[in-house]
């Protein structure tokens, strides 16, 4: 069972990294991002080519990777949030002037379709790994093992986590993001730039899901599919935190992470994407506002 | 035109509306003074609303202008009137809710943050019971404190103009004449003032002069004690209050 945790707390760590991006995206923006997964895969490819392309030196300690490995996440990450910016500007830019909701939406599912067959197209179908040695799993716990880079994912999610906090609360531009997601009309009558904040938040949104992505290609693997087999369990978390709050995200991202994990304890391992939606399902049933949602 | 000079706002003939070919605004014509508070009373529909988001910025102009202190300001659009001296407190929405109070006022001062020491000491100078509630969340507060958190909020910037969205829309008697008193001390700071109203008395009791509109022109307008004993005042704007009056 602790086992289960644990692996449910590294998948939460992806999972709540991705939903934060999605929730931010459906709250500023107004609409449900179905290319959001593409950001993660993106990223877990960047840093993919970058690995091989910089020196990231020698392993620290029992890691699988050296210093140049952040470094390698970093760059991939600005990298995935310029792609956020672009695939903004020329998509949804455009359809943000439609007053059809819908419209919007579905061109996010074209857009996902066709940034995972750019990831076919550049780097091929198959499964890749960041590091071909063999991470050892310590136990740290009775009858929990892990290994270090899963220490190492779940330390930066909960670094990056504060930070996302410090920035939101404490800093000019966090707060003119939070004010642009409570009353958009009125932050522009404030003197709010709204399309910086726009291009702020695909860089939040963008940075965070290409270090999700990275992180589940350290814990997994990196896949063109990865990022579409995530969005689901990314939404189920959004809406179970409570669309909108990104706390609701992080929170939501662990709840569903753990339910996948745990449930293998019970049923069968192929039906743990099940677990995602059933609690959506539930959540959406009972209490539509989610865990943090606004109350109505 | 020099004669704009001693005038803080000029509307002069303004078409305006939303969807093409329906105009809301007929040719208004109406000037502020420095330093005076003048309401613009009207029915619903009769486009006072409208007239607010055209000075504001949020909608644009079909024809004619939109003076602040001579100064052309009809095509600019609403996220540069901050720093042109223009407070805008829309009618409904007017706070952030989720932010908290100190939070709300930053945003105020927002396009220049120089100035956000001296907007939070005034701010807090003129409505103390803010200063108590700065860690609130402004979506937890009365409908009256979160219209003065919406008033404090535009007044961070030492505005030169500030306009006012029917602000007693949706309070109690006792909070409309307090959110007026704070109004009139807002004008005794130096800004000038324009408000538009469905609540004709409590306005115009605070106001020097008024305007009525009645579909999308400015049909009527003079000192506020005048226009409050108006019998025509009444039959346009009140009459279909005549009862309760």
């Amino acid at each position: 069972m602790g086992q289960y945790i644990a692996d449910g707390i590294i998948l939460g760590a992806t999972l709540s990294l991705g939903a934060i991006g999605l929730t931010l995206t459906f709250k500023i923006l107004r609409f449900a991002n179905f290319a959001h997964g593409e950001l993660l895969t993106f990223g877990a490819y960047f840093a993919l080519t970058l690995s091989t392309v910089l020196a990231v030196g020698a392993p620290l300690g029992t890691l699988s990777f050296g210093w140049g490995f952040i470094l390698v996440i970093l760059l991939a990450a600005v990298l995935t949030a310029v792609l956020a910016i672009v695939v903004d500007w020329l998509v949804y830019r455009i359809l943000r002037r439609s007053d059809i909701v819908a419209t919007i939406v579905i061109a996010s599912f074209g857009a996902s379709l066709m940034l995972r067959n750019i990831v076919v197209f550049i780097w091929g179908p198959q499964p890749e790994y960041y590091f071909h040695s063999i991470a050892i799993a310590k136990q740290i716990l009775p009858g929990v093992r892990v290994t270090a880079d899963e220490i190492f994912v779940v330390v930066l999610a909960a670094v990056l986590m504060v930070a996302l906090h410090l920035f939101l609360t404490r800093t000019r531009a966090g707060k003119a993001m939070r004010a642009v997601s409570d009353n958009a009309l009125l932050a522009q009558v404030t003197g709010i730039n709204v399309q910086n904040i726009i291009r702020l938040m695909w860089v939040v949104g963008g940075t965070l899901a290409a270090i999700g992505g990275v992180f589940y290609g350290i814990t997994v693997q990196v896949g063109p599919n990865m990022g579409f087999n995530l969005i689901l369990p990314m939404f189920a978390a959004a809406i179970l935190g409570g669309i909108g709050s990104v706390y609701g995200a992080v929170l939501g991202g662990m709840v569903i992470g753990l339910a996948e994990s745990v449930s293998v304890f019970w049923i069968d391992p192929a039906y743990k994407p099940a677990v995602a939606f059933l609690l959506m399902f539930v959540m959406l049933l009972v209490y539509p506002g989610g865990l943090l949602g606004e109350r109505a | 035109m020099s004669a704009d000079g001693k005038v803080a706002l000029t509307v002069d003939q303004v078409v305006a509306g939303y969807v093409p070919g329906v105009d809301i605004l007929r040719g208004i014509d109406l000037q502020v003074a420095p330093r005076e508070i003048v309401t613009v009373l009207g029915p619903n529909g009769a486009g006072k609303s409208t007239l607010i988001k055209v000075i504001a910025g949020l909608l644009r102009v079909r024809s004619g202008g939109v003076r602040l202190f001579g100064e052309d300001i009809s095509h600019l659009p609403a996220h540069r009137m901050m720093a042109r001296g223009v407070g805008y407190v829309p009618q409904t929405q007017n706070v952030f809710p989720k932010l908290t109070v100190e939070e709300n006022l930053e945003m105020g001062a927002y396009v220049r943050r120089s100035e956000l020491r001296k907007g939070l000491h005034q701010a807090y100078e003129l409505f103390p019971d803010l200063a108590r509630m700065r860690r609130q969340a402004a979506g937890r507060l009365s409908g009256g404190q979160r219209q003065m958190v919406a008033i404090a909020r535009a007044l961070m910037l030492q505005p030169r103009l500030m306009l006012l969205d029917e602000p007693s829309a949706g309070l109690s008697p006792l909070l409309v004449n307090h959110v007026f008193d704070k109004v009139r001390e807002v004008r005794d700071i130096g800004v000038t003032i324009l408000i538009v109203e469905q609540n004709a008395k409590a306005a115009l009791a605070i106001s020097d002069r008024g305007y009525v509109l009645s579909e999308g022109q400015d049909r009527i307008s003079g000192p506020a004690q005048e226009l409050l004993e108006n019998p025509e005042v009444g039959e346009l704007y009140l009459g279909a209050r005549k009862g309760l009056a």
